[in-house]
């Protein structure tokens, strides 16, 4: 940029320092010099910029980058109706780096008030030789503030995650629970492991001197929560049976029991209850009996309960017609060297008197018609022997023994259930058979929408005809005269059947019992099919009729109600005619009970 | 030549200012956003927690217990009971 102008430019040139005259190798050196140390600076960046870069670009990231993980948290489970069943809430777990840890007994003092620990305890905690040590886990969040602002050095906190369970031991074998680290171990929480699961996001972030973040670096890896369950079960109705089932068993001084409630239409688990049960909350001192998912996982014999099926099938290959009689007199049936005996002797019955009374030498007579072969594809049909493909943890398949190994005795038996096993969830599913039109509906433990087409197509098995019949049959079983008139339920038609069975105890046939009930209602067009199943009763009685008769008729009439189902019986104050009367009775005196009816 | 220079030295630094600022808003905006974003994810801790408290407080044995002990309700008789028909009553 410099220009020479006029005569005064040369003294640039005139300086006296140019004019000295030194050895040209002074300057070469120079220049050598120069250029050396230009070459160890290009040397050293090389060795900097490209050789150690990737250590160095880390040791600068470390400064000031993190990675952050975004939590997710595990899907809810919830009732048909969205009443929450489980569901996680964010706890703080304290950590300490003892090493990093020197507290004044002030400080040990405070951080052990806030942790709500004893401080000896607290100290020893911290005196460990161990890298890393909780404190406490599952605090809840205001105490990991409370911690925090202690800020003392050493101590961090973590963000985990409870699971709550606000209906405790109504739904604990339905729910089941989660271990510490989020998984599922029982129940739907391990059935929908899979769905229930959260995935974790990450983030990558700068972070100034202040620990704030100043900027997101990279891709965000959002979090994932996990999914929501809608269960097919019906809060209120679970609460029903758990509550009908409980009762029962302390009434009859039983040991156990079960209690399932299916909607006949859609094959949904509306409710499934068992008793002993547990609190999933507070899992300590949990023995396997309280943990045992009976209704899914136990089989035992059913007893009479099983007769409907073997005589539905007399009935659908045309052995027998309703009333058909059969001599059940003396009460006594002979089969090779064994004798079928009947509780109360009867006479000449009709097949539906059979039902009705249910009579063991009248079923043994009518089985005795079908060839073991036919039997057994009805017990296969009606899903005997074969696990319900619910996908729920530790369900059993039963046992039907295969029909080639069967002697007359044992077919006899069979027929009357005994010989056979089966868990109370098949029982109850078969029974969906005389619900429905013949056809048998496979179960589902989630919500399907209203309209949904079922998962999978029901499976036919008996005609319509022998299904009118049998329900027939099974409405008389609880009427007067039947075995169970106690699981009537007033303004409802309700169709049913005992069961009262043996235990097998060393192979022997014990003085013990299961009694049981399985039935439908309304029995004009079935909604729901309840059994209950009551194990070792020992109070002054044990016939199915007597003990799990009334648990089905307090938990049938109570989910009928909560329903809305309309009543189907007939009643005489109920004909159309004194309907109309009533409602205009009610309709003169508008102003004297309004409320009255809200009340219900 | 010299103005044109002396332009491009001041637009350089106007824009460099200008880079700082935003820069700086960015920031400023970033961390706000991070706040709220913090407050969604503890609104959502409370929203949870309060979902428990009600599922806990609506449990079936506890409304049937007020129900029948403090309020004195009971379920009517069958006999009580009437059904009228919803003809007519789109649901």
């Amino acid at each position: 940029m410099m220009r020479f102008n006029g005569p005064r430019a040369h003294k640039f040139a005139e300086s006296p320092v140019l004019k000295l005259r030194f050895p040209a190798w002074r300057s070469r050196l120079m220049a050598l010099l120069i250029l050396g140390s230009f070459a160890i600076l290009i040397g050293r960046s090389f060795y900097l910029q490209v050789l150690n870069n990737d250590f160095l670009q880390e040791k600068g990231d470390s400064r000031y980058r993190r990675e952050l993980e975004i939590s997710a948290s595990r899907g809810r489970i919830v009732d048909r109706h969205g009443d929450v069943l489980a569901i996680s809430t964010p706890m703080k777990s304290v950590w300490a780096i003892p090493a990093d840890v020197q507290l004044s007994p002030q400080q040990l003092k405070q951080l052990a008030a806030a942790l709500e620990m004893d401080a000896k305890e607290l100290s020893r905690k911290l005196a460990s030789d161990k890298s890393f040590v909780f404190l406490r886990r599952q605090l809840p969040p205001d105490v990991g503030e409370q911690v925090a602002a202690l800020r003392l050095p050493g101590i961090g906190q973590d963000k985990e995650y409870r699971r709550y369970y606000p209906s405790g031991e109504m739904t604990a074998h339905m729910v089941g629970f989660t271990g510490v680290d989020n998984k599922g171990l029982e129940g739907v929480e391990l059935a929908f492991q899979a769905q229930l699961l959260g995935h974790a996001g990450s983030r990558t972030v700068i972070k100034d001197r202040r620990g704030q973040i100043v900027e997101d670096v990279g891709s965000v890896k959002s979090p994932q929560d996990g999914k929501d369950i809608h269960l097919a079960l019906d809060a209120k109705i679970q609460y029903l049976a758990y509550s009908q089932l409980k009762q029962a068993i302390i009434d009859n001084k039983a040991k156990a029991g079960g209690a399932i409630v299916l909607d006949a239409k859609t094959g949904e688990i509306l409710a499934l209850a068992n008793w002993p049960t547990y609190n999933p909350n507070n899992r300590e001192r949990l023995s396997g009996a309280q943990l045992r998912n009976r209704a899914l996982t136990d089989t035992f014999e059913p007893g009479s309960t099983l007769k409907p099926f073997a005589v539905a099938q007399a009935l659908e290959a045309g052995k027998v017609r309703f009333d058909t009689v059969i001599d059940t007199a003396p009460g006594r049936l002979t089969i090779g060297s064994a004798t079928i005996s009947d509780a109360h002797p009867h006479g000449a019955l009709t097949v539906a008197q059979v039902i009705q009374k249910s009579s063991n030498v009248g079923t043994a007579k009518i089985a005795a018609m079908l060839t073991p072969l036919q039997m057994w594809d009805m017990f296969e049909a009606v899903g005997f022997g074969q696990v319900s493909r619910l996908g729920f943890p530790g369900e059993v398949s039963g046992r039907v023994r295969p029909w080639k190994s069967w002697r007359p005795i044992e077919q006899a038996t069979m027929a009357y259930g005994h010989g056979i096993s089966v868990s109370l969830l098949q029982l109850a599913r078969a029974y969906s058979v005389f619900a429905r039109e013949g056809d048998m509906v496979p179960l589902t433990l989630t919500r399907l929408e209203a309209n949904e087409a079922l998962p999978l197509a029901p499976t036919p098995v008996f005609s319509q005809q022998t299904v009118r019949e049998m329900r027939a049959m099974l409405e008389m079983a609880v009427q007067p005269g039947g075995t169970a008139p106690k699981a009537q339920i007033p303004g409802y038609r309700v169709a049913g059947k005992t069961g009262t069975a043996y235990k097998i105890e060393g192979g022997q046939y014990a003085k013990k019992y299961v009694a049981s009930f399985v039935g439908f209602a309304p029995a004009s067009d079935p909604r729901l099919i309840i059994a209950v199943m009551i194990d070792e009763p020992r109070g002054a009685q044990h016939y199915g009729g007597d003990v799990a008769g009334p648990v089905f008729a307090g938990l049938m009439s109570g989910a009928l109600r909560t329903l809305g189902i309309a009543p189907d019986a007939p009643r005489p104050e109920s004909t159309v005619a004194g309907m109309q009367v009533a409602l205009r009775a009610d309709a003169q005196v508008p102003a004297k009970k309004p409320a009255g009816k809200g009340k219900l | 030549m010299a103005r044109l220079n002396l332009f491009l030295l001041v637009a350089v630094v106007v824009c460099a200012l200008g880079v700082v600022t935003s820069q700086h808003k960015a920031r400023k905006l970033f961390q706000a956003l991070e706040g709220e974003q913090e407050k969604a994810r503890q609104l959502e801790v409370e929203y949870g927690q309060l979902q428990l408290e009600l599922s806990t407080w609506a449990t079936s044995p506890r409304i049937e217990k007020i129900a029948r002990e403090k309020l004195r309700m009971r379920t009517p008789e069958a006999s009580k009971i009437m059904t009228a028909n919803a003809r007519g009553v789109t649901p």
